[in-house]
């Protein structure tokens, strides 16, 4: 559905993508990852036609974004990051003017408005200014244009951005009611979010793809190792040369003392089970302890280490 | 399609906020205040050729209050248009909506004529409202109505030329205050250029002078259209509405 073929964009001498390519699927909801600055709503902009790039190119359904921008268009729907809206018009007077922009046809428009609005829940305030709206309703709006002129792909851009908790679980429970029915991508620098609503990840930094994998295949090939967290009562100093003395530690990081309990993180072997090992090191020394589990390595850490190496290369 | 709904977005726009309505009572006072001025005038004449009938033949609605009107209208137009056009632009591109509007299925030669035709409808709202001079005159005199309609004619040509450049104006910057001091400067500026041309003489001053708003307005003043002049408008028109659509395409290259 969208092929992305060695897309660099330079703002003067700076280059802010460098060699982007990939390719999403039909139906695929892509999520886009970086921290920011690496070039997220650069390739965003790029694909939505807002802005040429400098070289390379992309398709988006077969259409080329410089050569028949107008087709591309046709088929997209943009959120950039900030929510641009007009201000002064109502939530039904802006859709309108959507549809209309989108050559949707006139016997349709009602229709759709309708459908969009239910949607995006937003047909309680779609005769308010916009103006007046809140952050979360602003946003639900922007969806809606991006929605109304029945793309076949969705480019958002940080859609969950400045939005609370309870907003950003509406939102992602309504991108991922999108995934098969239309073609996302979209951004963010939440990693969560990405593993709860993307079956895929573009991992960009400064300028360049880092990684492109399902979060699961991410998990599994970076996680070298396993952790586990120990809660001990006793001496810190003791206890932390107690379990790094166990055979198949590599490291042991002391937490953070929550109520006068010493926590340490305790970095093993990805092929032994230290678990039985490290609790009888730490009761057979007579301390307490109170809690023992492990950790997996969330996509933060991940994410950091794809960034860092990148760095030491 | 395209250009019908920015059409359509832009007109609300205009009549939703109150510029527009300050403006066009701005200038009916101003326009009023002149028709009033050059009508006391033409009746002080009318009143001395009756008496004295040796200077009978030379008092001439047209030219003694239609005419002058016409030719300070259009000078306060000068001053007003940029009012209505410096928005159009700079506040999109100022509010972000612009990244937006350029990535509808919309020609970028349709966004900006769907603005254009909206401050023309604006224009010619204006315009008509000053209807009401010669319809007053009609009540107590008989004015020819084709010289009046060749003013509008002249008019509205002229407006559109200064809105187009107004556009321009407005597509290169995200600053309205910006936008409508570079085109309020620059027409002032095209409109004088007529007085330099006397100064200058030969054929550099036949260019000044063909170049001037001023020069070209004047026959459509007396109530005559000359082609010359018409053409003089449709082509300043035209060439600032293709820099206009140049300078949207160029945003694209430096956003």
């Amino acid at each position: 559905m969208i092929e992305v073929e060695g897309l660099t964009k330079f703002y003067g001498p700076k280059a802010a993508i460098q060699e982007v390519s990939f390719q999403v699927a039909r139906g695929e909801v892509v999520g886009f990852l970086g921290p920011n600055g690496a070039g997220k709503t650069t390739t965003m902009r790029i694909l939505a036609c807002f802005m040429p790039p400098t070289s390379g190119t992309a398709r988006v359904a077969g259409f080329d974004i410089g050569k028949d921008s107008l087709q591309v268009r046709r088929r997209i729907g943009y959120l950039p990051e900030n929510v641009p809206l007009y201000g002064d018009m109502t939530v039904r007077q802006y859709l309108t003017f959507a549809a209309e922009a989108k050559s949707v046809p006139r016997q349709e428009r009602g229709k759709r408005l309708a459908s969009v609005m239910e949607r995006c829940l937003i047909s309680d305030v779609s005769d308010r200014l916009i103006r007046n709206l809140s952050k979360g309703y602003r946003q639900r709006v922007g969806l809606a244009q991006a929605l109304v002129g029945n793309p076949e792909v969705l480019i958002l851009d940080e859609p969950t951005l400045g939005l609370d908790p309870k907003q950003i679980i509406e939102i992602r429970s309504l991108i991922r009611d999108l995934r098969g029915e239309r073609t996302v991508i979209l951004s963010t620098h939440i990693l969560p979010e990405v593993a709860m609503v993307c079956q895929r990840v573009i991992i960009i930094n400064e300028s360049r793809i880092v990684a492109v994998d399902t979060p699961e295949n991410l998990n599994l090939r970076l996680q070298k190792s396993s952790r586990i967290l120990l809660e001990v009562d006793g001496p810190a100093e003791e206890v932390q040369k107690a379990l790094a003395a166990v055979e198949g530690v590599l490291t042991v990081a002391p937490q953070e003392a929550r109520d006068g309990r010493r926590r340490f993180l305790v970095e093993t072997d990805r092929e032994q089970d230290l678990r039985k090992d490290l609790a009888r090191a730490v009761t057979s020394n007579g301390w307490g302890l109170t809690e023992l589990r492990p950790v997996d390595l969330s996509l933060e850490d991940i994410f950091i280490r794809l960034v860092t190496r990148e760095e030491e290369a | 399609m395209g250009i019908a709904a920015i059409f359509k977005k832009e007109l609300r726009a205009i009549f939703a906020s109150p510029v527009a309505y300050v403006v066009m009572a701005v200038f009916l006072a101003l326009s009023g205040y002149f028709f009033w001025g050059f009508l006391a005038r033409f009746t002080f004449y009318s009143i001395q050729a009756s008496m004295n009938p040796a200077i009978g033949g030379g008092v001439n609605i047209m030219e003694l209050v239609l005419g002058p009107l016409f030719q300070n209208m259009g000078i306060v137009m000068l001053l007003m248009m940029p009012l209505f056009t410096m928005r159009l632009f700079a506040e999109e591109q100022k509010a972000g909506t612009m990244e937006l509007l350029l990535t509808y299925p919309v020609r970028d030669g349709a966004i900006l004529l769907g603005k254009f035709l909206a401050v023309v409808v604006l224009l010619g709202c204006m315009l008509a409202l000053t209807a009401t001079y010669p319809i007053l005159l009609m009540a107590w005199s008989a004015p020819e109505p084709l010289p009046i309609l060749a003013g509008y004619l002249g008019l509205l040509l002229a407006g559109t030329a200064f809105l187009s450049l107004g556009l321009f104006a407005s597509a290169l910057t995200e600053n309205q205050i910006v936008a409508g001091s570079l085109a309020f400067g620059a027409l002032l500026l095209i409109w004088v250029l007529g007085w330099s041309a006397d100064l200058a003489g030969g054929t550099v001053g036949k260019i000044l002078g063909h170049l001037s708003f001023l020069n070209h307005f004047e026959a459509f003043a007396r109530g005559i259209i000359d082609t010359k002049d018409l053409i003089y408008y449709l082509n300043v028109t035209a060439l600032f509405l293709f820099m206009t659509l140049k300078a949207v395409e160029a945003r694209r290259w430096r956003a």
